[in-house]
């Protein structure tokens, strides 16, 4: 096999489980016939992205280039690209690559395909790892291009490709997305603040379920919540028992279920988007008795993904956050653990990331 | 004053109770109501012996009322019917299950959900809608709201029909409710083979579902396959054909009560599969989150079901000759069988012969 054509590209990887990111010189294939290159503008960083730097998941390879949230400008399309062109605005989130026969991918769920390629971390057909967009530029299959609505900023709308679509797809699924309907938000952080927003905006009363009441301010003024509820206050717990439809669960640290299944009314669902790396204990009692369920749910496919992004441009939504130089990532790394954050970082790429080694 | 269970009613009634949480159980003598003009007697012929009616009289859940008189899975004949009721006539076959009250006017039983009323009563160990304590079917008759008494199909033997109504609708209802039997040929696991288990395996293998087996027991292999009709079978134990198996069920439905691992259950699952919990563990469960996470997948749970469907289960189970494997015991060897049910030692249903074995001193 003759060598793969490659451009140069420069980034922010961790070298190790220290997670301290630092610049980084790679390479990224030629342009296919069906890929989509285009230059970074912003890249949200994700929780994700700590876990992965510091390889608390386990399946680190470094050096990692994380970033899955990540919004730029199209440089140059393959001759088979039909969905965009040069001068586009496009994103990338989770996924880059996925089988593309099988049950999952033609029902539009890539993001449940076991052959799945994730944007960072992940080999590739042509046996890179891929590398994700703290870096200069990305080069996407044209499959997993997001289009970012002309009227959406697109700092703000970066965080959208992961946390967005984390939130929008479960309410969608399972039909928590009606008019009239009571959803509780868990944890009001990057998910949980988007969270509130989309569900909002698809017309339901929103209540956000914090463990701590200083948050109850800026949930029902700044987010637009209509109600926030103190998880470990049994009092306002029970006041609010059996009154919800759904709640989307965003915390991924370990907590009890059992208050969160009270809330819910008959038949209600619990949905876990956050991944605590522990076992949760499962009370079986109230699923059985008053029917209810608990389900996970990862990102979105490729077309929903897109639907949401629209959906995001319709009601001008789009994620707070506070935008940084590429130099302050290992500081806001060390925010992000302690959840300093409003409610996500983005990256200035274009503007802060040089391929100096003295960053 | 207060009345004793013998006073406490008009009419006489004998039975077996258990009297403390040793669970054992003795002859007792008690009343229930005249039959109101909504109300149906019944002579009861047989009554099943459900892992409830053990757990109850030991008091493991903490809540047994005693003395406890067990028993929901009731089969007999109509003795009388009050002016109101429409529905049965004297010397209809009757069946009546695990509740005998609700609150008739709320969302869940204006949809048929009698099962999840908030002021649901159980048939036994529970206060009915006179204040009073509700006696099960271990006994030699019951009165019963018309609204919560079955029709026992033609064709539906009374003994081993008898289950059911627990077991029976236990499994049904979640087959419905989640969408097991919309689509032909979705293949469905069921962990556990005793009374819920076998039952699910000829109710699903009747709606055309493909079926394995998942059991820690190799022993029950052959009975699960000849005997009962599932596809297959799959040993928890084997690590190979558990790897084998890994993301091939579209739903599992899990009837065992001891505690135990969902992860390798949950693995079993197809993404969007669904795991359907059954079984009343004493402790929780652990739930890992990843699995679930990565493969949209979904654990739910299922309370017995409404009258109305217990009648849609008992007319296709009569349709499809859907029975229970039954041991058929007299009243008096009660305590023999409550011991070998708490070993699993039943294929897989214990019934009482109530008319032919229960007789007061």
């Amino acid at each position: 096999m003759g060598k793969v054509l490659e451009k140069e590209a420069f980034g922010l990887a961790a070298k190790d489980n220290s997670g301290v990111l630092s610049p980084f010189s790679f390479s990224r294939r030629e342009t296919g016939e069906k890929d989509v290159r285009f230059k970074v503008l912003f890249c949200g960083i994700c929780h994700s992205d700590l876990h992965m730097v510091k390889n608390e998941w386990g399946s680190s390879i470094y050096p990692v280039v994380p970033g899955h949230e990540i919004v730029g400008v199209v440089t140059e399309v393959g001759a088979k690209v039909t969905k965009f062109k040069t001068g586009d605005n496009v994103g990338v989130g989770c996924l880059v690559g996925s089988c593309g026969s099988c049950d999952n991918c033609t029902e539009g769920m890539e993001n449940y395909c076991p052959k799945l390629i994730q944007t960072y971390g992940f080999k590739y057909y042509d046996d890179t790892i891929t590398c994700g967009g703290y870096s200069d530029h990305m080069v996407c299959d044209e499959g997993f291009v997001i289009r970012i609505p002309d009227n959406l900023p697109m700092d703000a709308a970066a965080p959208l490709l992961c946390a967005g679509i984390t939130v929008y797809s479960p309410m969608k699924y399972h039909g928590l997305d009606k008019p009239g309907m009571h959803i509780g938000v868990v944890g009001l952080g990057g998910l949980g603040h988007v969270g509130v927003k989309f569900s909002k905006a698809m017309g339901c009363k929103v209540t956000v379920i914090s463990t701590s009441e200083g948050k109850r301010d800026e949930a029902i003024n700044r987010l637009g919540a209509d109600t926030f509820l103190v998880s470990r206050d049994p009092k306002q717990v029970k006041d609010a028992m059996g009154t919800m439809d759904g709640i989307i669960d965003t915390v991924s640290a370990t907590h009890p279920l059992l208050p969160l299944l009270g809330l819910l009314k008959q038949k209600g669902i619990l949905v876990m988007v956050g991944a605590p790396v522990k076992p949760l204990e499962l009370p079986v009692l109230p699923l059985i008795f008053e029917r209810k369920m608990i389900v996970g749910s990862l990102i979105g496919g490729i077309k929903e993904t897109q639907e949401m992004m629209d959906m995001a441009a319709k009601h001008n939504i789009t994620a707070d956050i506070e935008l940084i130089s590429a130099d302050y990532v290992n500081t806001a790394m060390e925010r992000l653990e302690k959840a300093d954050v409003r409610y996500r970082f983005v990256i200035d790429v274009a503007n802060t990331l040089k391929p100096s080694p003295n960053l | 004053m207060a009345k004793s269970p013998e006073t406490e009613h008009p009419n006489k009634v004998f039975g077996w109770a258990a009297r403390d949480k040793s669970g054992v159980l003795s002859p007792f003598n008690f009343s229930r109501r005249d039959n109101g003009e909504n109300d149906v007697t019944v002579k009861i012929l047989f009554c099943g012996v459900c892992h409830t009616d053990l757990h109850t009289i030991k008091n493991d859940w903490g809540y047994s009322y005693y003395p406890v008189v067990p028993g929901h899975e009731i089969v007999g004949i109509a003795t009388k019917v009050g002016k109101n009721v429409t529905k049965f006539k004297e010397g209809d076959r009757v069946g009546v299950g695990v509740i005998t009250g609700s609150c008739q006017s709320c969302e869940s039983c204006d949809q048929d959900l009698e099962n999840y009323c908030p002021q649901m009563s159980f048939t036994y160990n529970a206060i009915g809608a006179d204040g009073t304590k509700n006696y099960g079917g271990y006994s030699d008759n019951i009165v019963v709201d018309q609204r919560f008494v079955l029709r026992f199909p033609e064709g539906l033997p009374s003994d081993s029909g008898a289950p059911l109504l627990c077991a029976g609708i236990t499994v049904y209802s979640p087959m419905k409710y989640y969408g097991m039997t919309e689509e032909a040929g979705k293949h469905l696991g069921v962990a556990g083979l005793g009374g819920l288990g076998h039952v699910a395996v000829k109710i699903a293998k009747a709606f055309g579902l493909k079926v394995t087996v998942i059991s820690s027991s190799p022993k029950k292999e052959e009975e699960a396959i000849t005997q009962l009709g599932a596809d297959s079978f799959l040993v928890t134990t084997d690590p190979q054909k558990m790897q084998a198996a890994i993301g091939t069920m579209d739903y599992i439905i899990d009837t065992v009560s001891a505690v135990h691992a969902l992860y390798p259950l949950l693995g079993l699952l197809k993404v969007s599969g669904k795991l359907i919990a059954l079984g009343l563990p004493e402790k929780p469960l652990e739930l890992p989150m990843f699995p679930l996470v990565l493969g949209r997948k979904m654990v739910g749970g299922s309370d017995i079901g409404g009258m109305k469907e217990t009648q849609e289960m008992l007319d296709f189970c009569a349709k499809h000759n859907i029975t229970a494997d039954i041991e058929l015991i007299k009243m008096d060897e009660i305590n023999s069988a409550m011991e070998r049910l708490a070993k699993s030692d039943v294929k897989y249903r214990f019934v009482i012969d109530v008319a032919n074995s229960l007789s007061p001193p």
